[in-house]
C-alpha cells in the first residue's frame, strides 16, 4: 500500500508523459460546385408490386385468412371429436344459425337484443354529453362528476341489475338502467380526459377567433377531443353488448320478449348444444361487425384521415 | 409622427399565478404601436414579452395600466388581433388547409361558405400554398403550418397581427425563408404588426421599431429604430452595429453591475 501510494519519483526518474501525436492533417482537396442534373426517369419509375404481394399487404385478407383457418380447425375437432350434445361442428352451427336467421327464431331474438342495446347506448351516451359538458363548464361540476367516474366506474354494470329489478320490477327498463351505467362512466371518463388533453394553443386560437360558449365546445373541444370521444364510444358500446348478453341470461323470466342472451339460455335448457354455439356466434359476429366496420369506416372518416390517430 | 397610436400600452403590470407563485411577468411597460409598424418586443426569456402579448390579445387582464387598441380598452380576445402561435398545433387537425383559412372568416366576420371559402384560396396563393389547399395539417411541414397560420390571420384582415415567436420551432434555413417571406407580405398589404421574438438577429431582421425588455419581471429598457435597415444584408455593418447595440443593450456591464449595487 505504502509503495502504492508513494510518489513515483521517489522510486525511479519520472517517465516522460507520453505526447500525443499531432493528428495528421487531411489531404488537400479541390473544390467544386455542381448544378444538379436531370435524375430522368429513375425517380418516377413505380414498379407494381407482385399480385401476392399486394394480397398479403391486405390486412382484411390476413386477418380473413386467421378467421377460416379459426373455422377450419373448429370443424376439423368438431368431426374428430364426433359429440354434437358437446361441441358441435362449424358447419352445424352456422346451418343452425342461418335456419334461426332465416325462420325468425334467432334473428328476432338478435333484434329485441339490438333494440334494447340501442336505446341503453343511446341513453347512455346523451347523459355523458349533458354531464360532461356541465364539468367542463364549471369546477364544482368537475369535482362531483370526477367523484361519481372514479366510484362507479370501476363497478360492474351487472352487480346493478338485483337492484334494478327491486326498483324497476322484470321488464326492458331494468336492463336500459343497468347498460346506461355501463355505458356512461367509460363514455364520461374518455371524454372528459379529451377535453383536457385540447392543447393550450388550439384553445386560444379558438378563443382568438371570437368563439365562447356552447360554439366553442362544439367548435373546438369536441373535434379536438374526438379521438378520446370515439375510444370512448368504443368502450361504452363493447361494455353494453357484454352487460346486455349477460343481463338477458340472468334475466329470463320474461321469455317471450328475450332476447339473444335468453336464446342461449334457453338453448342450454334444451339440450341444443348447436343452438347454444349458434347463439354465441350471432354475439361474437355483431361484435365483430360494430368494432370493424362501424367504428373503423367512421375513424378512417375522421381521427385517422385528419392525422390524430394511426 | 402626431397621428395616434393604434395600440397603446401604459403603465401595463401583469402577473399571473402557477401553482405555488404569483409570478410578475412585466412591470409598468409603456409601449406605442403605429399603423403599418413592425413592432418588435425583444427580450430574454422571463422577460414577459410573450405575456405582454397574450394581454394584447386580451387573454390576460393588466392589474395595472391598461391597453387600448385605436382608443378602445381591450376586454377579451377577438378576431381584430389575430395571433399566430409558435406551436404548430393551432391549426385545427380536422379541418384542411381551406377550411382553416375560411373558418375564422365564417365564425368572426359571419361571411357565407362560398366567399370565405375564394377569399381563403386567395389568401393561400399569397403565401404560395394554393396547391395544398385540399390536404390536411398534418401532411405539411413546419413552416407550411406556419405559413397556413400566418394566412389565416391576415385573411381576416385583423387591425393588428400578433405573433408570438412564430418561427422559433423552424429549423434555420427555413426560418430565414420565413423571415423573408413575412417581409415581402408586409411590403404587399402594409399590415400593422406586434412581433415578439428572443433573437436579436430576428428582430434586427424583421423590426421597424425594437422594445428591448429586460428580464424578471420585463421592464422596458430602450426602444430603437430599425427601419433603416429594411432589406439590408446581415452582413452589412450597420446590421452589425446595431446587434451589437442590443446586446450590449440586453446582456451589457451597466446591467449587470445593477443587482450587486442592490
Amino acid at each position: 500500500m505504502i509503495f502504492c501510494s508513494a510518489p513515483r519519483s521517489w522510486l525511479r526518474p519520472p517517465m516522460p508523459e507520453p505526447v500525443p501525436a499531432a493528428p495528421a492533417d487531411p489531404p488537400e482537396r479541390a473544390e467544386f460546385e455542381r448544378s444538379p442534373s436531370d435524375i430522368g426517369t429513375i425517380g418516377a419509375v413505380e414498379a407494381p408490386l407482385a399480385r401476392g404481394e399486394r394480397l398479403f399487404g391486405n390486412i382484411a385478407f390476413r386477418r380473413a385468412l386467421v378467421l377460416i383457418g379459426i373455422a377450419v380447425l373448429w370443424e376439423a375437432y368438431g368431426r374428430w371429436l364426433h359429440d354434437s350434445l358437446l361441441f358441435p361442428t362449424f358447419t352445424d352451427t352456422l346451418r343452425v344459425f342461418v335456419q334461426g336467421c332465416l325462420s325468425g327464431s334467432l334473428s328476432g331474438r338478435i333484434l329485441t337484443s339490438l333494440r334494447v342495446l340501442l336505446i341503453g347506448y343511446v341513453a347512455g351516451v346523451a347523459l355523458a354529453g349533458m354531464l360532461t359538458t356541465l364539468a367542463i363548464s364549471t369546477r364544482t361540476g368537475n369535482d362531483i362528476l370526477t367523484v361519481l367516474t372514479a366510484m362507479f366506474n370501476p363497478l360492474p354494470a351487472i352487480a346493478l341489475l338485483p337492484l334494478a329489478l327491486i326498483w324497476f320490477g322484470l321488464g326492458t327498463f331494468s336492463i336500459v338502467f343497468v347498460l346506461i351505467h355501463g355505458v356512461l362512466w367509460a363514455v364520461v371518463l374518455n371524454t372528459s380526459a379529451g377535453f383536457r388533453a385540447v392543447p393550450e394553443t388550439l384553445r386560444m386560437s379558438g378563443r382568438n377567433v371570437g368563439l365562447s360558449g356552447v360554439r366553442y365546445v362544439t367548435q373546438i373541444l369536441m373535434p379536438a377531443a374526438s379521438a378520446s370521444i370515439l375510444a370512448g364510444l368504443k368502450i361504452g358500446w363493447a361494455f353494453a353488448w357484454r352487460t346486455l348478453i349477460a343481463a338477458e341470461l340472468v334475466f329470463g323470466v320474461s321469455s317471450r320478449s328475450g332476447g339473444l342472451g335468453w336464446y342461449i339460455f334457453q338453448a342450454r335448457e334444451e339440450l341444443e348444444t348447436a343452438k347454444v354455439f349458434a347463439g354465441l356466434f350471432a354475439v361474437i359476429l355483431i361484435g365483430l361487425l360494430v368494432e370493424s366496420v362501424i367504428f373503423r369506416a367512421i375513424e378512417a372518416r375522421t381521427v385517422r384521415r385528419w392525422g390524430m390517430q394511426r | 409622427m402626431n397621428s395616434a397610436a393604434l395600440l397603446e400600452a401604459q403603465g401595463v403590470t401583469l402577473q399571473y399565478k402557477t401553482q405555488q407563485h404569483l409570478v410578475t411577468a412585466t412591470y409598468r411597460v409603456d409601449f406605442s404601436v403605429h399603423k403599418s409598424d413592425r413592432f418588435v418586443i425583444l427580450g430574454p426569456s422571463g422577460c414577459g414579452k410573450s405575456t405582454l402579448l397574450k394581454a394584447v390579445g386580451g387573454f390576460l387582464k393588466p392589474v395595472e395600466g391598461s391597453i387600448t387598441l385605436a382608443g378602445r380598452p381591450i376586454s377579451g380576445p377577438g378576431p381584430g388581433r389575430m395571433m399566430v402561435f409558435q406551436e404548430f398545433e393551432q391549426l385545427m387537425p380536422w379541418k384542411t388547409v381551406l377550411g382553416n383559412v375560411a373558418f375564422p372568416m365564417r365564425v368572426a366576420r359571419r361571411l357565407p361558405a362560398r366567399e370565405a371559402r375564394e377569399r381563403a384560396r386567395a389568401a393561400l396563393e399569397t403565401v404560395h400554398l394554393a396547391p395544398f389547399a385540399d390536404v390536411y395539417p398534418h401532411m405539411l411541414s413546419g413552416g407550411m403550418k406556419m405559413r397556413v397560420a400566418i394566412a389565416r390571420a391576415l385573411a381576416l384582415e385583423p387591425e393588428i397581427l400578433l405573433m408570438d415567436e412564430p418561427f422559433a420551432a423552424l429549423d434555420a434555413l427555413t426560418r430565414r425563408q420565413m423571415q423573408q417571406e413575412l417581409f415581402e407580405l408586409w411590403k404587399m398589404l402594409g399590415f400593422t404588426m406586434l412581433f415578439v421574438t428572443h433573437s436579436i438577429e430576428e428582430a434586427v431582421t424583421l423590426g421597424s421599431r425594437i422594445l428591448l425588455l429586460t428580464a424578471h419581471p420585463g421592464q422596458v429598457r430602450a426602444e430603437l429604430n430599425a427601419a433603416d435597415l429594411d432589406g439590408v444584408d446581415s452582413s452589412d455593418p450597420r446590421f452589425g452595429k446595431l446587434t451589437r447595440r442590443i446586446h450590449d443593450l440586453l446582456f451589457g456591464a451597466a446591467l449587470l453591475a445593477a443587482p450587486a449595487d442592490a
